[in-house]
């Protein structure tokens, strides 16, 4: 198939995706327990999408403390969790990552 | 002086489409943080993937969702067949189909065209912004203005980030740095929306599951995680109601 021929199709597939609930809801009625389930949605997809990063930041799960993405990623958590702050998160996030990695890699054999 | 009754009638009444506007592009603005070095890294990838500036940047007005991309170019690198690259997209690209459910009550009075254009502008980072401020603020008449503003400011962002990561190609330093900020921008969105306990087990085995599941082929792990994480939530939910 043509490469641009692949990526229209692609995008109109991820843009059916998007549209599919906005579209239905109008020709149906969703039952109560769907529409109870949806707050659930972000917490659970973006949750879903992080801790994997947090863990396997190179391909590999590393549970350890060698593991700069996971410390710093938890020190976030405690960030966002007491200031509620996105900038503050993402930066002291950043700076962790910074932080963990030189240091780890100072004691690194 | 205004009177407090003033004061008050005035913070209950109903924000115009202009200030919903620009309230959405402030909420979305700190967002970007993340969103740019994403762009710049799906750009290089894509220069990597011998595709021609023009494709690649077309790919991001077109399929415009990030993961998706960044997988499209390897799976071109490792020429896989248009038809798999397409599935694999479909699939990546499933965890939409759940905005839209989420978003659909709040966009049900608006017209078609809205909606379409709503859809196209329905990627993680803007979902994540506005359906905490329909969450917060309910309907109103001019609450799609929000949506629009946080979407298009998205959009844009996305469009001259991956852009520049195409200009600049593989001259990018340190990618574990960049790739992080993505992590740490959904962690500023999803914590502190965490109310209740139903939320954080909803949050929590999610996550779980989504690091158990994460050899799963073409991330379908994620939506196992996701839905899986969503009857957690629910069941927590029915036991304390």
């Amino acid at each position: 198939m043509n490469l641009w021929l692949t990526m229209i199709a692609a995008g109109l597939a991820t843009f059916a995706t998007r549209l599919s609930f906005i579209l239905l809801i109008e020709r149906m009625k969703l039952p109560a327990w769907f529409q109870r389930s949806l707050r659930f949605v972000p917490l659970a997809v973006l949750s879903a999408i992080v801790l994997p990063e947090l863990v396997n930041p190179n391909g590999a799960l590393d549970l350890s403390l060698r593991n700069p993405q996971l410390i710093s990623g938890l020190l976030a958590i405690v960030v966002a969790w007491r200031t509620r702050n996105v900038i503050l998160t993402i930066l002291l996030g950043m700076a962790a990552l910074f932080f963990f990695q030189a240091l780890i890699g100072h004691f690194a054999p | 002086m205004t009177e407090p009754a003033g004061e008050l009638s005035k913070a209950l009444a109903e924000k115009s489409g202009k200030q919903e506007f620009w309230q959405g592009i402030r909420d979305e603005s700190p967002i970007l943080l993340g969103v740019i070095p994403f762009g710049l890294i799906y750009g290089a990838l894509a220069v990597h993937a011998h595709l021609s500036s023009a494709a690649a940047q077309a790919m991001s007005a077109v399929i415009f969702a990030g993961s998706a991309q960044i997988i499209f170019t390897q799976l071109l690198t490792a020429g896989t067949s248009g038809l798999v690259m397409l599935v694999v997209v479909f699939v990546v690209n499933l965890r939409h189909a759940l905005y839209s459910a989420s978003v659909a009550p709040y966009v049900r009075s608006l017209s078609t065209a809205w909606k379409l254009l709503l859809a196209y502008l329905l990627t993680d980072e803007a979902y994540a912004v506005v359906i905490s401020h329909y969450r917060r603020e309910g309907v109103s008449a001019s609450r799609h203005w929000y949506f629009l503003g946080a979407g298009l400011t998205l959009w844009t962002a996305w469009q001259i980030s991956s852009g520049l990561g195409i200009f600049i190609g593989a001259s990018l330093p340190n990618s574990a740095m960049l790739s992080f900020v993505l992590p740490l921008t959904f962690i500023a969105l999803v914590v502190p929306s965490i109310r209740d306990r139903a939320g954080l087990a909803a949050a929590v085995i999610a996550g779980l599951v989504g690091v158990l599941a994460i050899n799963f082929p073409f991330k379908t792990g994620l939506l196992d995680a996701a839905l899986i994480g969503i009857l957690a939530g629910m069941a927590i939910e029915g036991r304390h109601s």
